[in-house]
């Protein structure tokens, strides 16, 4: 299985500047790790005001129980929210912060 | 949180037919309903925002606010009570569980749980339980022996209330290395079964508000539920197994329901002289393999008492069965297209969508637009965000993005779910139901089915297009003389979910010289089937292979409502290729490309097309569904399989990159070289070809197409092209045959 290299930081580069992509082969087999992460506690985006606000959040392993919201982290621009969740599965598959200049 | 909602009891209507709003709020006071035509309902940043007019209507206006309640989950209900009212009795069935980690569930009996009284076999975390109340306690006893999910049981119990003597046997018929799962126990019970009212199989009964509902639901099959009225032993219990009833027993035997009778019906028939039938609730799953099925048949036609078992989920349902709080009689002079009933009440905001269609033989424009509503019924109030989990996120290339929508449907199963979903015990959901509200499926919600379509009317209106609306149910309903009336017939963006009457009368409008517009990508993929004695529900199996969410178990792939087999199209004989020249390539979710036209666009035959479009230029590349017109879901030609062997590839989208995923049902063995960056079958054909009778088809075999329309404010090369067409397939003049 392939592994995230923390030093390979132009990959995450490449996602914050093309967070929609077209992604290089080598970005997508980042994401497809970042992917294989179970539901529970799962790191996702609900978009609170329509086209305007995303909330991070957590989803909960099954069906009944409330999407935990971290209303302290919002984001006005899609983009940007799906970089930070880029950034929270990095750190937690690589064990470290992504820091890039 | 949605707090109003609401359905109608019809989707297409015509003028002076009948159509009923049943509408629930949390909120006390009044809600406002208005009748709204719909041209566009995209109210996306980069969108031509909710267009919509109120409609002068008599229905217009406030109406008291009020909560309807929906009764969730599947169960067998006998509304006559005498005969079950029992002292002494034997329950037994085969079970097969497939969510034992729900600690009640009740298999079969007359007992209401808030009344504690009756009787009835259950399970109690993960072991068959026999509970028996009075009215003032209720005694239970337990098997004692764990249970495993999704393995055959045979379980049993009786009471005799002279003695109090209770027994229960618990018998797995697929035997592992010792006794694991199997047990017999007995005691002595000091409570005697008070009434529990209607005998229900799988679910027991409750109160709510003074009213009796069912809870408690099962998940899992049951087979040959049979009760008695007095303790049988346990030799008689076996004799009884075989789903009939010996002459000698039939005094002492209740009922006896044999669920392989009727399997598109809605009754569970009583095979016992007493014929004590029950009522279906809530569309379980049907046509499923029995405690009995050996593998010797793999078509539940061919023997159907191997498929004697339902499925029953706690998550089903049909029917809210809400109350009508507004009727409207459809006036004779309104114009055939795209209607909700919009609601409204404080901040909250809900549209019930309906289409006005004309009478069948009185066309009022040359093109009919046909709305994709089998489609939408599949995807109707789909929980992918939360429940496809990393699938989601690998077929979507984003991380997991929810709306209010999706945080809604996680906490309310009364809504049910869609045939994306899988139900709380992990199996597919094989039913879907149009008379319950619609959630991710109207104006002003993601630009997928209902409102991508609306890009397609906001076209039409702007370029001053007439044209008659109809929906698949229609076209299921009337067949091919309801299209033949119009000189082009024109799809929505996603027609994929498609009965065998829908696609025999596309096919047979071609024939007879229609001209087809296929304005989607993913179209005629999954066979799917209506049901007369069922009305509003759709059925479908995601059976061999194909795009799927769940997958059906081997020996279910033939579907209850018709016999017929379900799964992909392209394994049913007919291939989309031969409805519309193309068939489904590959899907990718967060960009497009461009189609670059072909040297066959310069063909005489289709050059017209590209009328005041330079040969050079790529077309659309903009649009407000994943940036340009070729994308979301993209088909491509084959003449081996359905495309007609003249069709000319007049535009072709390529370079779609490592995040366009081919499809599944076209690759032999799994490999590594199936995304449009490595492998050559991920491109999007925009095709045309003559039909017989001075016909054509001009197919964009895209699904984001008619994002691409608005362009400009409608002044682009995608909408000029489609233009052309529309005009050319709206003249009667015979399109001349290559």
């Amino acid at each position: 299985m392939y592994k995230i290299d923390p030093a390979k930081t132009e990959l995450a580069r490449e996602f914050k500047d093309k967070p929609f992509g077209p992604h290089s082969a080598e970005l997508q087999k980042v994401l497809n790790v970042m992917r294989w992460e179970p539901v529970e506690g799962k790191y996702v985006l609900v978009n609170t005001v329509p086209h305007k606000e995303w909330c991070l959040a957590q989803l909960p392993g099954k069906r009944g129980i409330p999407v935990k919201l971290h209303e302290d982290v919002k984001f006005t621009d899609l983009g940007e929210a799906e970089w930070y969740i880029f950034k929270m599965r990095w750190k937690k598959h690589t064990g470290q912060d992504l820091a890039l200049d | 949180m949605k707090k109003l909602l609401g359905y109608c009891d019809e989707i297409s209507v015509r003028p002076g037919q009948d159509i009923n709003f049943k509408v629930s709020s949390e909120d006390a006071g009044e809600f406002q309903l208005d009748i709204v035509h719909v041209r566009c309902g995209d109210d996306t940043p980069s969108g031509q925002g909710l267009k919509e007019t109120v409609v002068k209507a008599g229905v217009n206006g406030s109406y008291p606010a009020r909560y309807q309640w929906t009764q969730v989950g599947s169960f067998v209900a006998v509304e006559n009570t005498a005969p079950f009212a029992l002292e002494s009795f034997t329950l037994q069935c085969f079970i097969w569980p497939t969510l034992l980690e729900k600690e009640e569930q009740a298999l079969m009996g007359a007992f209401n749980a808030a009344d504690k009284a009756g009787y009835m076999l259950g399970i109690e975390n993960g072991q068959a339980v026999l509970k028996v109340g009075d009215g003032k306690s209720v005694e239970t006893l337990a098997s004692g022996a764990a249970m495993d999910e999704r393995r055959w049981y045979f379980v049993a119990a009786s009471f005799d209330a002279e003695t109090g003597k209770a027994y229960l046997v618990q018998e797995p018929l697929l035997r592992y290395a010792g006794d694991r799962g199997k047990a017999t126990v007995e005691s002595t019970m000091k409570v005697r079964p008070g009434s529990g009212g209607r005998f229900l199989i799988a679910a027991c009964n409750d109160r709510r508000e003074g009213e009796v509902i069912a809870t408690a639901h099962a998940n899992g099959r049951i087979d040959a539920p049979t009760v008695a009225r007095r303790a049988l032993s346990r030799a008689t219990m076996e004799r009884l197994k075989p789903r009939s009833v010996p002459r000698d027993v039939a005094t002492d035997v209740v009922a006896m329901w044999d669920f392989s009778k009727e399997m598109d019906g809605v009754v569970a028939h009583d095979i016992s002289v007493n014929r004590h039938h029950g009522a279906i609730v809530n569309m379980p799953t049907r046509a499923t393999k029995g405690w009995n099925h050996d593998n010797s048949e793999m078509v539940w036609t061919h023997k159907p008492e191997h498929y004697g078992a339902i499925h029953f989920h706690d998550d089903d349902v049909y029917d809210c069965g809400w109350q009508t709080d507004a009727s409207w009689t459809v006036p004779d002079d309104l114009k055939s297209g795209t209607y909700c009933a919009r609601l409204t009440q404080g901040d909250q905001w809900f549209y019930i969508p309906f289409y006005v269609r004309p009478h069948t033989g009185k066309p009022k424009a040359r093109l009919a637009l046909l709305i994709a509503t089998a489609s939408y019924y599949a995807y109707v109030n789909n929980h992918m965000p939360i429940g496809w989990g990393s699938l989601g996120e690998h077929a979507g290339n984003t991380f997991s993005h929810l709306d209010q929508v999706d945080l809604h449907l996680q906490m309310h199963p009364e809504h049910g779910l869609s045939m994306y979903d899988m139900h709380s015990d992990g199996s597919g959901v094989a039913y879907a139901s149009r008379l319950r509200p619609f959630l991710h499926m109207g104006p002003r919600d993601s630009l997928w089915q209902y409102n991508a379509d609306t890009h397609i009317t906001d076209w039409l209106e702007e370029k001053g297009i007439a044209f008659d609306v109809f929906t698949d149910d229609d076209m299921h309903e009337e067949g091919v003389s309801l299209l033949e009336h119009y000189d082009c017939v024109m799809t929505t963006t996603h027609p994929e979910y498609y009965t065998t009457e829908m696609m025999h009368a596309l096919l047979h409008y071609q024939d007879r010289g229609g001209r087809f517009i296929y304005m989607g990508g993913n179209g005629f993929y999954w066979r799917v089937a209506f049901n007369p004695k069922m009305p509003g529900a759709m059925e479908m199996r995601r059976a061999e292979d194909g795009m799927r969410s769940w997958i059906a178990d081997g020996g279910e792939y033939y579907m209850s409502f018709t016999g017929e087999l379900g799964g992909l199209w392209r394994r049913n004989g007919i291939a989309p290729e031969a409805i519309c020249g193309t068939g489904f390539a590959a899907q990718g979710f967060n960009y497009g490309r461009p189609y670059e036209r072909t040297a066959a666009s310069e063909d005489p035959r289709a050059a017209w097309i590209f009328e005041g479009i330079g040969r050079d230029e790529k077309i659309g590349d903009f649009g407000t569904v994943f940036g340009a017109a070729a994308g979301s879901e993209i088909d491509s030609v084959d003449f081996e399989i359905g495309t007609p062997p003249h069709t000319l590839v007049i535009a072709q989208a390529m370079d779609f990159g490592v995040d366009f995923h081919w499809v599944k049902e076209e690759h032999q063995h799994a490999h590594s070289a199936v995304n449009g960056e490595n492998n050559p079958y991920v491109v999007c054909d925009m095709v045309f070809y003559e039909t017989p009778n001075g016909g054509a088809v001009f197919s964009t075999s895209s699904i984001a197409f008619a994002g691409s329309l608005a362009h400009n404010n409608y002044d682009n090369n995608v909408s000029r092209l489609l233009e052309n067409v529309v005009t050319r397939f709206c003249d009667p003049e015979p399109i001349p045959a290559p």
